[in-house]
């Protein structure tokens, strides 16, 4: 007994210490200026999704049609980088990027997703990422279409090199840095450009094979320069000598140090949502996070009494928990999230429900309150298991397949199912059994009761047994 | 017992509930939203009086925006949902709506986003009604008298048919008179409905099999009377709490939740009411009718 009561009186500390955790990280994070740096706990605030923080979201397509299947991972992964810089250039807060690969829902596309808390100005954000340029070296062709000329609407011939030129491996991703230089002879500005150790190796194999040719340097798509290649280059250095006025070479070797992105890619969706919006999102989860819990509480109490009392503790115990695998894990909340935090409240008390259930079930046959209690929840395990896995099936799948917000969703309500199960095991015996009730008399049946009959457990002729042995 | 002896009533309810929601979805169909469909939505909130809508939408019509749909947002601000629109046709809207309107969200989705979600809702949902379908069949795995498992599965899928699409309809309503349309959410309320009502006839019909094993009642029929009886304290004691939160939700959660909270409430309880109320009488009507069937034979 008194190792239960101990185990019962350490879960109940820990449940404390973890709800004080979640309050005191959430105070010294809200203490906080903008401009302090987290330290200790307050490292692990709520995450909140754009749509309760405010600020943008911005899906982008990455156009891979003439990259070979088995550099798809490359390229995206390296794509990221290169926007991460570029919004950290920017100096957003916690920005997310995030690769969404194609599959069976989306063939061939390979999206990268952008979030930005608190950015509004949408169009200054797009405009930032935007500007960065791709780059990629293309060789001859060796067997070119002839080249199609296209006279535009305002009169201009345009000449498309696309046919004359193949695309290489060498791309913006092997930039290491970029400056401005000035051509000894002519003193016209040039643009230097410096590969890393992989880009260098790149660029001595292309140089090489082509000596004699003419290698193109494809900048956002289009033929920046046509060098003709005199001999192999070694130490990774090339040159785009178009012809720059110093601003517009000034203005390309800003853009190619902020990374230029191996791949084209297109914006195809955004969604901005304003602060204001946000914050009364989050309070009115909240508000209703807490009416709802204050409302089961007391139902509860009211409908199974003692148990249910019980049931509250352990209820708080798994409130607790969850908002601190929110903060550790941490799981981005959105309304959705909250929303799924609230219904898994609700199905959390599912367990206790039918474990008190069978429980009184037991009283009634006549067992004692302990081994009432004891084979209760032997008995209701198999029902609280079977009406959770329905529940857990749907999670997986939304989670597996869900977009960001059915995945917020998914993942809140999973996790809730899954604690909720436990917690109603492990914490509400354990707290049943500390209680230690080993009388049973009217008040004991009173307080194992529910809604209006009490659980009539032992009856009158066997409690007249009982004293007749005493 | 209450509830089998008057069966037909409860049946006769549950299906004119499915059929009239079944109705209203043919009437008034669903109206898709952007995020399936692809286009822009913004919301815009006034500082000061809000003009009213024909003054925005005349406004707006030099723009050359194509059709927009227009709707208040409280009592300041408005919607205006239309195709799909760039950064700077968006930035010249708020421009032609003056300095008194501030934009409070806006949302452009490609069309190939849609067309990905509408394929990643239809593989949801099939995945889950297949999850669902598997877990039916193996909690009926154990042949059973006097009525055989696969009956107890069809019905079981038959009262989430009903689950469903009761809510359904309600949200088809409420989407036709409040201008509400199709969003992410919604499939995922009808895939949260799939999930949470399965397990509570799951958990009647176990009751009454426990029941026939045991033996103690004389008839099926009574059988299945008093396994009602045993569970119903369970089913109304879960579903309320679910209901009470649902509740909390739907009268003081964010705006966003709000249909979606009301789906799941009506799914919740329809889900309760069914496997109460409708599986367990057309379990003993399936049964009923089997016996009539063996008399007849006999003759």
């Amino acid at each position: 007994m008194l190792k239960t009561r101990i185990t019962a009186l350490i879960i109940l500390l820990l449940g404390v210490g973890i709800g004080f955790f979640v309050y005191k990280s959430q105070i010294d994070y809200l203490k906080l200026t903008p401009k302090e740096a987290p330290t200790g706990i307050a490292k692990f605030p709520f995450r909140l999704g754009l749509d309760l923080s405010g600020g943008t979201h911005l899906v982008y397509k990455a156009d891979l049609s003439h990259v070979p299947a088995t550099d798809v991972k490359d390229s995206m992964s390296s794509l990221r980088d290169v926007i991460e810089r570029r919004i950290n250039l920017f100096g957003v807060s916690e920005p997310s990027i995030q690769i969404q690969k194609g599959g069976i829902s989306n063939p061939g596309e390979e999206r990268l997703i952008v979030d930005l808390p608190g950015v509004t100005e949408v169009a200054q954000a797009i405009k930032v990422i935007g500007e960065t340029p791709t780059l990629d070296f293309r060789t001859e062709n060796p067997n070119p279409k002839t080249a199609t000329a296209t006279v535009g609407k305002n009169g201009v011939a345009n000449l498309n090199l696309d046919n004359q030129y193949v695309r290489t491996e060498l791309t913006g991703r092997y930039l290491k840095k970029a400056s401005l230089e000035f051509d000894p002879n002519t003193g016209s500005p040039i643009v230097g450009l410096e590969f890393n150790l992989e880009g260098a190796k790149l660029f001595q194999q292309l140089t090489k094979a082509n000596v004699g040719k003419t290698i193109a340097i494809f900048l956002d798509g289009a033929p920046i320069s046509v060098p003709k290649v005199n001999e192999e280059i070694t130490g990774g250095k090339a040159q785009i000598s178009g012809n720059f006025t110093p601003e517009e070479a000034k203005i390309l070797v800003g853009r190619l140090n902020s990374g230029a992105l191996p791949v084209p890619i297109h914006l195809v969706s955004t969604q901005t949502i304003g602060p204001s919006l946000g914050t009364k999102a989050t309070s009115a989860g909240v508000m209703a996070a807490i009416i709802g819990f204050i409302a089961i509480a007391i139902f509860l109490i009211i409908w199974y009494r003692l148990p249910g009392l019980i049931a509250d503790i352990a209820l708080l115990i798994y409130v607790a928990i969850m908002l601190a695998v929110f903060k550790l894990m941490p799981v981005t909340l959105t309304a959705a999230g909250i929303a799924g935090f609230i219904i898994s409240i609700g199905i959390a008390v599912d367990a206790n429900v039918l474990i008190f259930e069978r429980v009184k079930e037991e009283m009634r046959k006549g067992s004692k309150v302990k081994e009432a209690i004891h084979h209760g929840f032997r008995r209701a395990w198999p029902s609280v298991r079977d009406s959770n896995i329905s529940s857990i099936i749907t999670a997986v799948i939304l989670f597996w397949f869900g977009t960001t917000l059915i995945q917020g969703f998914a993942l809140v309500f999973l996790i809730g199912v899954i604690i909720s199960m436990v917690s109603a095991i492990f914490i509400t015996r354990l707290l049943l059994y500390t209680l230690n009730i080993k009388r049973t008399n009217k008040l004991v049946s009173f307080l194992f009761g529910s809604g209006l009959s009490s659980a009539k457990s032992v009856t009158a002729t066997e409690e007249a047994k009982q004293a007749n042995l005493k | 017992m209450f509830i089998i002896n008057h069966k037909k009533i409860f049946v006769t309810i549950s299906a004119v509930l499915v059929s009239l929601s079944i109705i209203v979805l043919i009437i008034f169909g669903l109206r898709l939203g952007i995020d399936f469909k692809g286009g822009s939505l913004l919301e815009i909130n006034f500082t000061n009086q809000k003009p009213s809508q024909q003054v925005i939408q005349k406004e707006l019509s030099s723009l050359k925006l194509g059709d927009i749909v227009l709707q208040p947002v409280g009592n300041t601000g408005y919607s205006i949902k239309s195709r799909n629109i760039t950064d700077t046709e968006r930035a010249s809207i708020l421009k032609t709506l003056g300095s008194d309107a501030t934009q409070t969200s806006f949302t452009a989705i490609g069309p190939s986003v849609g067309a990905e979600l509408v394929r990643k809702s239809i593989i949801s949902f099939i995945l889950v009604v297949l999850g669902i379908i598997l877990w039916i069949a193996y909690s009926f795995r154990k042949a059973s008298r006097p009525v055989s498992s696969w009956k107890y599965g069809i019905i079981a899928i038959l009262a989430l048919i009903h689950d469903v699409t009761i809510p359904v309809g309600i949200f088809t309503v409420i989407s036709h008179f409040m201008g509400v349309d199709v969003n992410t959410l919604f499939v995922v309320a009808i895939l949260t409905i799939l999930g949470l009502s399965v397990s509570d006839t799951i958990v009647v019909f176990d009751r009454i099999r426990e029941n026939i094993r045991i033996g103690h009642f004389k008839s099926f029929e009574e059988t299945v009377g008093q396994s009602i009886n045993q569970v119903y304290v369970r089913s109304l004691a879960t579903s309320s709490t679910v209901m009470i939160v649902l509740l909390a939700l739907i009268f003081f959660g964010p705006t966003s939740t709000k249909i979606f909270a009301i789906m799941l409430a009506a799914g919740m309880f329809f889900g309760t009411y069914s496997s109460l109320f409708l599986a367990s009488p057309i379990l003993v009507m399936v049964k009923n009718h089997q016996d009539r069937k063996k008399l007849k034979a006999k003759k």
